[in-house]
């Protein structure tokens, strides 16, 4: 069995390959963002490299979200071009349960967080001793509030994802449960720990409709954001105006 | 360009560049074995525009159906598909950047040529799938949201550029003056609708004309006398007609597009003249285009409707020709927003 892992959520472009047991290849760039450029030339040189052809392929998988909503389109339409063409099934991971996948094996939960701008994380909260398994539901929250969540929970704690480089300060100040901090080798976004998770759904038959599969975004668009906000105080000045009428 | 012949070549085409996700089966350049298109129009009428962020979330959902659904109507299996063309600019990038990704996969999973195509030369090649007899060289009018010009179609793939807009494209003059006048978007035909009712002699908006270059084109001065004539009657709480002014609108947008392109059939002695892009969708550019011309002599091409709005089945006509001129593109190939058209300045 051999699945080809696509991750290109944020500023990392990943791809890996993977059988059963073993990582084949994985090729990661941290540099810039032009994964619409890159991704598929990445994926064209570790496969020339593994001596492997696109129909040696048994499965597709990629990281659906949350993300850039860019960067996530990129990864998927490649996965379901792929898919649809050599008629294979696609694999649909978070990508905050494949970043926890860096760190199996750590007894504190895992807390991957995003920069989502405009003062956010996306994150969640993983028990990763074996494969991450979810605590806590994933969100776009404010970093104050999710340490407040954690601080309650009491437990012990380790960050991952490029969000650390924003927030360190702010969560070494905040918090009062022990934590610690990925190494550099572990902070960011790897295809090969999405493939880690792609073998287990693969076993377990865990797929994705390859047509209908869509990122999850977690975030409305801003557009649809200020319809709805525009909505809501219309509606409240109407209420209000009702309210008046009736007195 | 000589063609030889090289039996059949199927062309795969895909289209996202802005609001219809479409992919298409072109055979030979000029058949079309399937056109499928999925309109977001409904999805955007309420935001009065196209909002690029909902395009992208939307040809994420229908890319791959449209495309399962192209090939079946074409009852064309992917391993007889000769390549893979798809519109790599101009547009919203992040709606290009699906369809580019998606044809990057899967000519990469078959091992088939890739082709690039900008999205004006697949409006023009538009005009081959109906006109069989239709070759270059001949002269074309490119109307769109973006694109205002009169060209010379040299050869497949060549063009000579003879007239430009120096400020807004007509399409987006209609775009802007429908918003103004209320009537929102899809811009072009609900103008062309409620101008049918309207008098297109009510209003007597300027026709631009730019004196060392008789071929170029300005429509921003016609779009401020539209936003200027609607707030003077509201200043003087006089009622206006949006029939009349979209009527008014129109008459004046499409007279200076005929009229310039009976200069340069004129300049350049045309025999064979092609509408091309969104905007030639209009029932009055169409009609005027084509009296105008039939009574000088020239023989007009101007694409169905179906084939004026944007489509897939116009991409893999102009990927045909791309794909004999030896133009191959590699996985590299990126969404370009602004891609410019390759054209030689006459």
């Amino acid at each position: 069995m051999r699945i080809l892992a696509i991750e290109s959520s944020a500023l990392t472009a990943s791809v890996a390959l993977c059988d059963e047991f073993n990582i084949l290849a994985q090729y990661s760039v941290y540099h810039k963002k032009t994964h619409s450029q890159t991704l598929l030339p990445m994926i064209d040189e570790i496969m020339r490299m593994s001596e492997l052809t696109p129909s040696d392929l048994d499965a597709v998988a990629v990281t659906k979200g949350p993300g850039s909503f860019t960067g996530l389109r990129i990864g998927m339409a490649s996965a379901k071009g792929l898919c649809l063409a050599l008629d294979i099934p696609v694999i649909a991971v978070s990508t905050l349960e494949a970043l926890a996948a860096n760190l199996i094996g750590s007894r504190e939960n895992i807390s991957p967080i995003m920069d989502a701008r405009r003062n956010q994380v996306y994150t969640g909260l993983y028990d990763a001793l074996r494969l991450p398994k979810a605590l806590e539901k994933e969100r776009a929250i404010g970093i104050l509030q999710w340490i407040d969540i954690l601080n309650k929970r009491g437990e012990a704690v380790a960050f991952l994802g490029d969000a650390v480089a924003v927030h360190a300060d702010t969560i070494a100040k905040s918090i009062k449960v022990p934590f610690r901090f990925a190494s550099a080798n572990q902070l960011l976004q790897s295809a090969a720990s999405l493939s880690v998770i792609a073998v287990d759904y693969y076993k377990k038959g865990i797929f994705a409709d390859v047509d209908g599969l869509v990122p999850e975004y977690l975030r409305l668009s801003q557009a649809e954001r200020e319809r709805q906000e525009k909505l809501k105080e219309n509606q409240s000045e109407s209420n209000v105006e009702a309210q008046s009428a009736e007195k | 360009m000589k063609i030889d012949n090289l039996g059949t070549i199927n062309i795969l085409a895909i289209e996202s560049s802005c609001d219809e996700t479409a992919a298409a089966v072109v055979q030979n350049g000029r058949k079309v074995l399937s056109n499928v298109i999925s309109s977001q129009i409904a999805l955007h009428e309420i935001y009065g525009g196209v909002v690029p962020e909902l395009a992208s979330r939307k040809h994420m959902e229908n890319i791959n159906p449209v495309i399962r659904q192209a090939l079946a109507q074409a009852g064309i299996k992917l391993p007889d598909i000769d390549a893979i063309a798809v519109t790599n600019g101009p547009g919203l990038v992040g709606a290009l950047l699906v369809g580019v990704a998606e044809a990057k996969a899967i000519a990469y999973a078959l091992g088939k040529p890739l082709i690039g195509v900008h999205h004006i030369e697949g409006h023009i090649a538009a005009n081959y799938i109906e006109h069989p007899d239709l070759e270059p060289p001949f002269f074309a009018l490119v109307v769109s949201g973006g694109h205002s010009m009169l060209i010379r179609v040299a050869d497949y793939g060549s063009y000579e550029l003879l007239g430009s807009t120096r400020d807004d494209a007509a399409g987006e003059a209609f775009d802007k003056v429908a918003r103004a006048i209320g009537l929102g978007y899809p811009g072009g035909p609900k103008i062309d609708r409620a101008a049918r009712k309207g008098d297109p002699k009510a209003i007597d908006f300027p026709r631009a004309k730019i004196e060392d270059a008789p071929l170029d084109f300005s429509f921003s001065g016609l779009k401020s006398a539209v936003l200027n004539y609607i707030n003077g009657c509201e200043m003087k709480g006089v009622s206006w007609s949006q029939e009349d002014v979209a009527a008014s609108f129109q008459e004046a947008v499409v007279d200076v597009l005929v009229r310039n392109s009976m200069e340069a059939v004129r300049e350049y002695g045309i025999k064979r003249f092609a509408l091309a892009g969104g905007v030639s969708a209009n029932t009055l550019l169409r009609a005027r285009l084509e009296s105008k011309l039939d009574a000088a002599g020239v023989r007009f091409f101007c694409p169905s409707l179906i084939l004026c709005t944007d489509n897939a089945a116009m991409i893999g006509a102009a990927g045909y020709y791309a794909y004999m001129n030896g133009i191959r593109d590699g996985l590299d190939l990126n969404a370009q927003p602004n891609l410019e058209l390759p054209m030689e300045v006459k």
